[in-house]
């Protein structure tokens, strides 16, 4: 049977993060959860998201984005932001990687583990990726900080390009 | 004559993206910041457990959220004006990590106590969240000193976020236990990212100590002048210790030792000695969390508040 809810979800799941147009809200592991309203009619349905980074500009947007699609098909739709359990990038999904990769961009590794006192580390932190362009392992680190919250600033040291990678957490 | 581009066409005009929603009647949403506020705690149940006083709990929140709103003010500073736009990048980045913490905690103190947000001309749609921000006068902010103080040079926000990093994330590392869920869930988001916070500033702090001459004395300058800021991170204040009592908050006193031997373990292998610097004392025992601020929180607040204080009826 095909619920309210479902149909719903489809929609919801194929909106687009407004910084990372080629990932999905479903693919950026954001949105949580859709479900019936059941205050608001029929084709009520709230819809649950979560940011990814606490200062995350981008969570109004989202929220507008879901409405306008849920409205466009019928739906009297609500957002809901849900900050426990807290996102990580390992929620990203696989066809979500794919699609970073396919547009320039290195996806994450694993995320850290969290719990207990967190380990101070002065070092530059190392991670085996790639080069999305080429191919090459030879990169460096040109910054921690990119142009969005989630991103660091890398170099190809083989191809010369520079490019993003989107951090664990 | 050209005609009109139609917005419909493939080869429409630029603003087509803009009309895209345009037969949703009465839908002003998809213009920037559209007509509607975003409440950072929507849908997030907010309710104070039994047996919790909410005022403190409020007051705790106010604490927690000014820290970060005026370190994240001091930190934007800087934009535009970093050593190099790495640098520039990477404090925007952390400004912008606070400014979120702040804002959950803000719109959590007047959840859990309508009573410390400032009163507003009728119909004014300025949200909580902002009016605590924005029309509060100095002697009602919460934060310690540490985070208000004038920015002077670059190893000087950098030794200024050391410190201020890592006392916070040890208070928030024990707040992800909190018995109020909202708290716990802000505590484990802010986690993450003062984890980084901290690494940035040790891995400067390392950098410029180790440098050159000039750096070493940036440095050291930078640390003799904070450290009497230093001891007030983590001092016990009645409301920390009642707010840690009821299991909802964390007196960073218990904190303190973790804290000093992430700070020696800087100081050791950057080669730099622990500064012989009494702390700053307050007025009468009173200091930043009980509202009694350095004359700089003024000025501050006086930039960050002028356009709203301008419009206190104003839609943005």
């Amino acid at each position: 049977m095909t619920t309210t809810a479902t149909v719903a979800r489809e929609i919801a799941a194929a909106v687009t993060d407004p910084e990372m147009p080629m990932l999905t809200l479903e693919d950026l592991g954001v949105l949580r959860d859709v479900r019936a309203d059941d205050g608001a009619g029929e084709q009520g349905v709230v819809v649950t998201i979560t940011p990814t980074y606490s200062g995350c500009p981008a969570m109004a947007t989202m929220r507008d984005d879901l409405v306008h699609r849920l409205t466009d098909a019928g739906f009297t739709a609500r957002v809901e932001v849900s900050l426990t359990p807290a996102w990580s990038s390992d929620w990203i999904t696989e066809r979500g990687r794919q699609a970073l990769r396919d547009h320039g961009l290195s996806a994450p590794g694993p995320a850290p583990r969290t719990g207990g006192p967190v380990p101070l580390t002065l070092t530059p932190t190392r991670r085996a990726i790639d080069c999305p362009r080429c191919g090459s392992g030879r990169v460096e680190l040109t910054s921690e900080f990119g142009a969005t919250a989630c991103k660091a600033l890398y170099r190809c040291t083989a191809c010369l390009e520079p490019f993003e990678h989107v951090k664990e957490i | 004559m050209t005609p009109t581009p139609d917005p419909s066409h493939e080869a429409g005009s630029a603003y087509d993206g803009l009309l895209e929603h345009h037969e949703v009647a009465g839908d002003d949403s998809q213009w920037a910041f559209g007509t509607d506020f975003e409440d950072p705690l929507a849908g997030v149940d907010t309710t104070v457990p039994d047996d919790v006083d909410a005022a403190a709990l409020a007051t705790y929140c106010l604490m927690l959220g000014d820290d970060a709103l005026v370190m994240s003010h001091r930190l934007s500073e800087w934009t535009s004006n970093a050593p190099d736009l790495e640098e520039d990048i990477a404090l925007a980045n952390t400004a912008l990590d606070l400014l979120g913490q702040a804002r959950l905690l803000l719109a959590r103190a007047a959840a859990a106590d309508a009573s410390v947000v400032p009163a507003l001309p009728a119909g004014s749609p300025v949200p909580a969240e902002d009016a605590l921000a924005f029309f509060r006068e100095a002697g009602a902010f919460r934060n310690v000193r540490l985070a208000e103080v004038p920015n002077g040079d670059f190893a000087h926000t950098m030794v200024r976020l050391l410190l201020f990093s890592t006392a916070r994330l040890a208070v928030l590392g024990r707040l992800v236990d909190s018995r109020d869920p909202v708290l716990a869930a802000i505590a484990a988001k802010g986690v993450k990212e003062l984890t980084y916070h901290r690494d940035y500033a040790g891995r400067w702090f390392l950098t410029l100590a180790r440098g050159t001459d000039e750096s070493h004395r940036r440095l050291l300058a930078a640390l003799d002048e904070l450290w009497p800021l230093y001891p007030e991170l983590l001092a016990t204040h009645p409301v920390e210790a009642a707010v840690a009592a009821a299991g909802v908050g964390v007196d960073p006193a218990s904190v303190a030792a973790e804290v000093d031997v992430v700070l020696e373990q800087v100081l050791a292998v950057s080669g730099v000695e622990r500064p012989d610097k009494a702390a700053l004392a307050g007025v009468r025992g009173r200091t930043g969390r009980d509202g009694l601020h350095t004359e700089s929180l003024t000025r501050l607040l006086a930039e960050m508040q002028v356009v709203a204080r301008a419009h206190p009826t104003g839609l943005w």
